[in-house]
């Protein structure tokens, strides 16, 4: 399956996503710069962590207006699979391809840690090779990365079973019911502020992440 | 005829939203000795000019300014002023 990871001006875990796909799950990956329009090729595009636009105004916000943007909410649209990772989660937020806004950490700090999380919900595509309830750990890097939603936005997507990831220790960042994690209606679209693509390889201490990009390709494998 | 005004946007958290900021200026006003400091909300203050034909035209851009970017409907509300900096006839 064919991978694309988007760059913005000032993406720096883009390399990171495609190391993970292209070598070491050996999938054709392609670099999508942010005025890219066409993607049509692509079958999951990544929307990778790092300072989109210098973060400025709300982190996310001037990033969904850029051209790509629109291809990504076409693609989404068709059904087809998005992730955003950290600052790509804030951007599928304010693009409205995902419920809720990230805001500032409820100590004001940036964190930079591995934390446990709990697998809420395997039935998206990208959760595929979870099993509901375990326990994984992922790194988070974030100053931004509080969940939050109004109650009756809260509600639906607890409702639904949009939850992917909950902090299983203690809320790093003040996230509302401990989101780490969510995904849209159809679980096509997930966004997530933990790192998957930071423990992909044995090498830097933890593989929980692999498994995330391993079990989408098994499930598309399974499908053709 | 075009009308050049300045507009004063003012972007605030919603009252139901947490502002960890806000908490942490007024612990800080408290350490001070400013007991009778209370809600302190940190927002955004953006300027910027727009050229209209007309005051409500300028005015119903700034509303989808404001809205589709300078703030998050989700956890902002936002106000804006607009003051007239420079009027041009076309004719010179």
């Amino acid at each position: 399956m064919k991978f694309g990871v988007v760059v913005f001006p000032g993406s720096n875990c883009d390399r990171d996503v495609a190391y993970v796909t292209r070598d070491l799950l050996g999938q054709p990956t392609r670099m999508v710069w942010h005025q890219d329009t066409d993607i049509d090729d692509l079958d999951a595009i990544v929307i990778p962590g790092g300072f989109s636009y210098g973060d400025y105004l709300r982190c996310g916000a001037i990033a969904r207006f850029s051209p790509v943007m629109q291809q990504v909410v076409a693609h989404a649209q068709k059904g087809k699979l998005v992730l955003g990772i950290c600052n790509g989660f804030q951007v599928l937020t304010e693009a409205g391809l995902l419920p809720g806004i990230l805001t500032r950490n409820r100590d004001l700090h940036f964190i930079c840690d591995r934390v446990p999380l709990t697998v809420e919900n395997q039935s998206s595509p990208w959760m595929q090779s979870y099993t509901r309830g375990e326990m994984i750990t992922l790194p988070i890097a974030h100053g931004e990365g509080r969940f939050y939603a109004d109650q009756r936005t809260l509600a639906e997507i607890e409702g639904n079973g949009q939850v992917v990831l909950r902090y299983a220790g203690e809320n790093p960042n003040g996230s509302l019911n401990n989101i780490a994690g969510i995904s849209n209606r159809q679980g096509n679209v997930v966004g997530m502020m933990p790192h998957p693509e930071r423990a992909s390889d044995p090498m830097l201490g933890g593989d929980d992440g692999l498994r995330l990009f391993q079990g989408l390709l098994e499930k598309v494998a399974a499908l053709t | 005829m075009q009308t050049k005004y300045l507009a004063k946007i003012f972007v605030t958290l919603r009252p139901s939203v947490l502002d960890p900021a806000g908490v942490a200026v007024q612990s800080g006003l408290q350490q001070m000795g400013y007991d009778h400091v209370e809600n302190v909300r940190i927002g955004k203050y953006i300027e910027l000019t727009i050229t209209s034909t007309e005051e409500s035209k300028a005015r119903q851009d700034m509303d989808r300014i404001c809205d589709q970017m300078l703030a998050n409907p989700v956890i902002e509300n936002y106000r804006f002023e607009l003051i007239e900096v420079e009027t041009q006839t076309g004719v010179f």
